[in-house]
């Protein structure tokens, strides 16, 4: 199996990240902190099959956001998001 | 984690009666591809394996050829994997961490292995001597293939198998216990299965 087959885009995190946010975060629009691009979420690349989700941005492979799961807690981590644009609906 | 007794075992076929299936583990036959980013493809001409000191010091490097020269040797253990999958009998070929940590001196209490593609992981250094950790370019008699961590990957069989990172470059020798990738997002500083330690916590 090629790593490519493991690689899933962005929509694949609606479930998980709607478990924290109020926002609809498919459609949130990230900052890769190491290259400056801009992308909505549902866009970005996403690593699930490990011991946690690594979304990690698809122009430069640089780690965005990790989130981990376990025994009734969420680890969420955001160092390579420099900003976060949510949407509020109004 | 619980107690169970003899008797009730036999009949749990989620608890394997070798007895070598930790709790909270099944055991499958398949090998599970696990990635948290693309596989790296670094060309063996251009690979290489260090031991650091905690200041980034090169301390010895082997290239692919060097290391290959190194006296290997050929283990079969039981892997388990923190997604709950359990490996029974898999057989690596590599070199001992031991026979790479020869004639370093060291006050080191903990190693960071670090690989390409910037994943990292924490042990504690009596975790990755002794003979308790290779790093394996062989598995099942072939080539480590890439998906599984190829051309190399540290392998300590007695922690979760997240400790054995796959696309290993180095060690780095550490005072401190420096949480690594997964250790830093909530999973178990150490990560031993017998005692399911997990999470933070565990
Ligand atoms: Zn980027």
């Amino acid at each position: 199996m090629e790593s490519a087959d493991l690689k899933l885009d962005g929509n694949a995190l609606g479930g998980l990240l709607g478990e924290i946010f109020v926002s609809e975060m498919t459609v949130a629009r990230s900052t890769c902190a190491a290259c400056g691009a801009v992308r909505e979420v549902g866009a970005l690349a996403v690593y699930a099959q490990a011991p946690g989700t690594v979304v990690r941005c698809p122009g430069c492979d640089a780690v965005l956001l990790r989130i981990a799961r376990g025994e009734g807690r969420i680890w969420l981590e955001l160092r390579g998001v420099s900003c976060l644009e949510l949407r509020t609906g109004s | 984690m619980s107690f169970v007794t003899r008797g009730f075992r036999g009949r749990r076929r989620e608890t394997d009666e070798s007895g070598r299936v930790p709790p909270g583990q099944y055991r499958t036959d398949d090998f599970p591809v696990l990635s948290a980013g693309p596989t790296p493809h670094t060309p063996l001409a251009e690979w290489s394996f260090t031991i650091a000191s905690e200041s980034g010091e090169e301390l010895a490097r082997w290239s692919w050829e060097e290391l290959r020269a190194l006296p290997s040797e050929t283990v079969t253990v039981d892997i388990h994997c923190v997604t709950k999958w359990s490996k029974l009998d898999t057989t690596w070929e590599g070199a001992s961490v031991d026979t790479l940590l020869a004639g370093i001196e060291t006050d080191a209490a903990y190693v960071t292995a670090w690989s390409d593609g910037g994943y990292t992981t924490n042990l504690p250094l009596e975790d990755v001597t002794d003979g308790k950790a290779w790093v394996a370019f062989g598995y099942d008699g072939e080539p480590l293939d890439p998906e599984h961590g190829g051309p190399a990957r540290l392998l300590v069989p007695h922690l979760y198998f997240w400790k054995s990172a796959k696309w290993v470059r180095g060690l780095r020798l550490m005072d401190d216990d420096d949480p690594g990738f997964w250790e830093s997002l909530g999973y178990h500083l150490y990560g031993d299965p017998w005692r399911e330690q997990r999470y933070w916590g565990d």
